[in-house]
């Protein structure tokens, strides 16, 4: 079972009490009336989709019903630390990101299975 | 005809469980979904005699009235003696949100020495004395269904769950208790 840090729960729950909510930091524009389609469609519709390091919203909706923010990463699904939503972006480029090796059904390696 | 509505409980004359841990409905109760920020708790404590608590999974308890920290900003009330907790809610001036929500609630009362794995069949809490110990509360889920949990004893739980669902989790916690005592 994933256990994930609820920063107003103070503690770790199931992932069963959890519902994602997408990419966090996403800044609406000021502007959005005047922005090109183009530009809304960036804002709007495209992520990054990264492999390795994700900054997540999380909402605890089976527990304190909150939103929070976490880093995730999306090879492993290693949650690296949760923060409460408003809080600002941690600086985590020091972590270390997982490789290949830590999934059993990464394509490359599909190979070598025995 | 009869000429009134009669009240039916949702769990009426069920019974299940083991012997190590009972499962029965618990009785009605008046029940109040709270919500008020940090500043009207105190004027809200004064009205419901008790102290709202504001850390997470604890709960506060005075004679029958429960009061269940369910977020940050969120609690759930339980009456046992079936007061008017909507009456008490609205003569507080704080802002404050109060919904009554006595009949969407209904409630299992899970008892035994085997209480804690009957729930623990369906749950995944973590019900151990010192993370969850008497007193403690928490919203979460049991099989499909989202639960809210209070330990009212040391062999004692009680599971609140929505009305519709209630045949479901007495269902599940029936089987739990006779796994548990396995």
């Amino acid at each position: 079972m994933l256990l994930i840090y609820c920063p107003y729960c103070e503690e770790e729950r199931s992932e069963l009490e959890f519902r994602h909510g997408g990419d966090a930091h996403i800044a609406r524009p000021t502007n959005i009336a005047d922005i090109t389609d183009e530009e809304f469609q960036d804002y709007f519709f495209l992520r990054d989709n990264p492999k390795g390091l994700i900054f997540e919203r999380w909402r605890h909706i089976h527990g304190c019903g909150r939103f929070f923010n976490a880093a995730r990463d999306t090879v492993s699904d290693k949650f690296v630390m949760s923060y409460k939503a408003g809080e600002p972006k941690p600086n985590l480029s020091g972590e270390p990101t997982a490789t290949e090796k830590t999934v059993e059904t990464y394509e490359a390696t599909e190979g070598t299975a025995k | 005809m009869a000429d009134q509505a009669l009240r039916k409980a949702p769990l009426a004359g069920r019974h299940g469980g083991s012997a190590g841990a009972r499962v029965t409905p618990a009785a009605a109760a008046t029940r109040l979904s709270l919500r008020a920020g940090e500043d009207a708790i105190g004027t809200l404590s004064l009205a419901f005699g008790l102290e709202l608590p504001r850390r997470p999974k604890t709960s506060a308890s005075v004679s029958g009235r429960h009061a269940l920290w369910l977020g940050p900003d969120e609690w759930l009330l339980i009456d046992e003696n079936g007061t008017d907790l909507m009456g008490i809610a609205s003569g507080v001036s704080a802002l404050h949100s109060a919904t009554d929500v006595s009949h969407r609630n209904t409630a299992i009362l899970v008892s035994g020495p085997d209480a804690a794995g009957a729930i623990a069949s369906a749950c995944p809490l973590d019900l151990g004395n010192t993370i969850f110990p008497v007193g403690a509360a928490a919203r979460t889920v049991l099989g499909k269904i989202e639960i809210v949990l209070f330990r009212s004893g040391e062999e004692d739980y009680r599971v609140e769950c929505w009305r519709s669902f209630s045949p479901y989790a007495f269902g599940l916690l029936a089987e739990g208790a006779e796994d548990a005592g396995l």
